[in-house]
């Protein structure tokens, strides 16, 4: 969880009266310093002290590029399952998602280079783009259709998403991988694998993205609404917050951070294959919830997910580089998981 | 005579094969303390959500102020000022206690942003006007104790300004001091001309407070009585032994008292 839910402003004036017994919590014991996102960050930076001593390629900058490029691709996905998530809800189908994003962006790449709008500077990318992320917005629409409107569980649904977008995928491609084409190409790769200041866009736009997701949950009315909804759905409907409403664009926007990163892959491998993040979706919910994202609902903030997606990362490339077998990779963030909630369960079974 | 703020007449409803309210009328005065009671099914908080418009009456009326009404939701009597606090408070256990109090209707900055400085300061404002116990509105509501809990639906309902108040169960899930504070809670808001229906099993608080007792039974009205020319006793038989022929309302059962 973000700071702030409990600390952001001074506690006033009010009479304590009978109650002198209540105080406030020392400031390590509340707000972000009482998250779990605050033990996992200092978990990820004990970490990366131990692998850059164990390896000193760890921290060079080549590395450091790499980690924060591989890392972002999951990280903007987590942003949007984090929201989905603190709604009390699942998304399964985000590595569908970005397999079929990517792929009608690049297919709608080729397709538009031979019309007249190849002539327009940007027209064929821009279009391309639009057509990507317009494909997730469906699906995501779908997905909180069925889940808010009919009532379908969350899990169900998305579970059931993640085959039919997969099998689209395979299915409109005949599995052959989708390269992007025409006029706007060194355009779309700047866009989407290019840098600035030596800082890879991907990283930009997962930070961009996080800031603009914590503005949104903390401070505007919709952010709230999401916690509403995570922490008792009953009372949210029943004080005339719009749950179906808010529901739909959790999915959509989760759908469309998934279409995003698709895209932005596509640049970073040249093509589309339709076997794209196969299996993603696993990574990126333990990458929520390591981050403090809580699977019940009501906790969760686009720090944890940062963060979440970092130490899962660094975790495989500090094996890699150190020379284990990548399988126990799977292992050990299996492991972390498992250690990071259990280190939340412990601590607030103490405080309690 | 004054009018009542809430009169039903002949409400019927029925649930599939269950005959839950059966002809029953009822009536609230402005400023009275309603207490209503009846065994397991008698139909009590089946009328109290036929009143908010969380059910939908089968046949009968509905008046506030006099005036007939239908409400299709809980929202549409809230903006009449009925507001009805669940058993269970229908809270946010993971926010605090200022955004617990305005959930749903935070006040706002451009239409978007939560305006929390102000938000918290009429949080504050309305927990004063309660005289409750929450000592801080920056306090998780799954951190406090169910009493405070209650105290933070209470002040919740209240921040409608509401004319009528139906609480649900109030008291069983809480301690003796909870339920005392609760009680005076009550006494105060009926000093600001609050009406309000308290649905309990417990006698023993709607004889500290009410006005007025109703007994339902199997979705019929068994009687009413005034507080203060009845027993528990005299209660506890309507409950038990009462019907529906043999029913007399509380002024009828006044005048042949005398």
């Amino acid at each position: 969880m973000m700071a702030s839910e409990t600390s952001s402003a001074p506690a006033g004036a009010l009479k304590t009266g009978d109650f002198a017994n209540v105080g406030r919590a020392a400031w390590w014991q509340r707000g972000f310093f009482a998250s779990q996102t605050a033990y996992v960050a200092a978990a990820l930076i004990a970490i990366v002290i131990v692998m850059a001593l164990m390896s000193p390629a760890f921290l060079s900058a080549g590395n450091v590029a790499n980690v924060a490029k591989n890392f972002s691709f999951i990280g903007i996905v987590t942003l949007g399952m984090t929201l989905v998530i603190v709604t009390g809800g699942i998304d399964l189908s985000v590595g569908s998602v970005m397999a079929l994003s990517a792929i009608a962006c690049a297919m709608a790449m080729q397709a538009l280079a031979s019309t007249g709008l190849a002539g327009v500077p940007f027209a064929t990318m821009t279009l391309a783009i639009a057509a990507g992320l317009g494909v997730a917005v469906l699906v995501g629409l779908a997905n909180g259709l069925l889940v808010a409107r009919v009532g379908l569980s969350p899990f169900v649904t998305t579970l059931g998403m993640l085959s039919i977008a997969r099998g689209l995928a395979y299915a409109v491609t005949e599995g052959r991988g989708q390269t992007p084409a025409g006029p706007d190409l060194d355009a779309f790769y700047a866009f989407t694998d290019g840098t600035i200041l030596g800082v890879p866009m991907a990283v930009i736009y997962l930070l961009g993205l996080a800031a603009i997701l914590g503005v949104v949950l903390h401070h505007t009315a919709f952010g709230r609404h999401v916690f509403a909804l995570g922490g008792n759905e009953k009372a949210a409907a029943l004080t005339g917050i719009s749950v179906e409403r808010v529901k739909v664009s959790v999915y959509v926007l989760c759908s469309l951070s998934a279409g995003f990163a698709g895209i932005l892959m596509t640049g970073w491998l040249g093509s589309a294959p339709a076997n794209l993040a196969t299996g993603y979706e696993l990574t990126i919910i333990a990458a929520a919830v390591i981050g403090g994202a809580n699977l019940a609902g009501g906790i969760g903030g686009p720090a944890g997910a940062v963060i979440g997606a970092l130490l899962i990362e660094v975790i495989r490339n500090g094996l890699v580089l150190a020379g284990i077998n990548a399988y126990w990779q799977i292992v050990l963030v299996g492991m972390i998981i498992i250690l990071a909630v259990l280190v939340d369960r412990l601590r607030s079974g103490r405080a309690a | 005579m004054t009018t009542p703020i809430i009169e039903m007449r002949g409400i019927m409803k029925r649930f599939g094969a269950v005959q839950a309210l059966n002809n029953v009328n009822f009536h609230l005065m402005p400023g009275e303390i309603l207490g209503l009671v009846g065994d397991n099914s008698a139909g009590k908080s089946t009328l109290m959500k036929v009143m908010t418009g969380a059910y939908q009456r089968d046949a009968g009326e509905v008046l506030v102020n006099g005036e007939e009404t239908h409400f299709r939701s809980p929202h549409e009597s809230r903006d009449r000022g009925i507001e009805m606090i669940y058993q269970d408070f229908a809270l946010c256990g993971n926010m605090d206690v200022g955004q617990n109090i305005f959930l749903g209707r935070w006040p706002r900055r451009f239409g978007l942003f939560v305006d929390r400085p102000k938000m918290y300061e009429e949080a504050r404002q309305v927990l004063g006007r309660l005289k409750v116990d929450v000592n801080s509105v920056f306090q998780k509501v799954e951190s406090l104790s169910g009493g405070r809990q209650q105290s933070v639906a209470i002040a919740r309902a209240i921040s409608f300004e509401p004319k009528v108040i139906i609480f649900d169960e109030p008291t069983a899930n809480l301690s003796v001091m909870a339920t005392e504070r609760l009680l005076e809670t009550m006494a105060e808001l009926k000093r600001q001309g609050v009406a309000q229906v308290i649905i309990s099993h417990r006698l023993t608080d709607i004889f500290e407070v009410g006005d007025r007792i109703m007994v339902l039974k199997r979705g019929e009205n068994v009687g009413d009585r005034y507080i203060a020319h009845t027993s528990e006793k005299e209660v506890l038989e309507l409950i038990v032994s009462g019907t529906p022929d043999t029913a007399l309302t509380a002024d009828e059962a006044l005048k042949q008292a005398a």
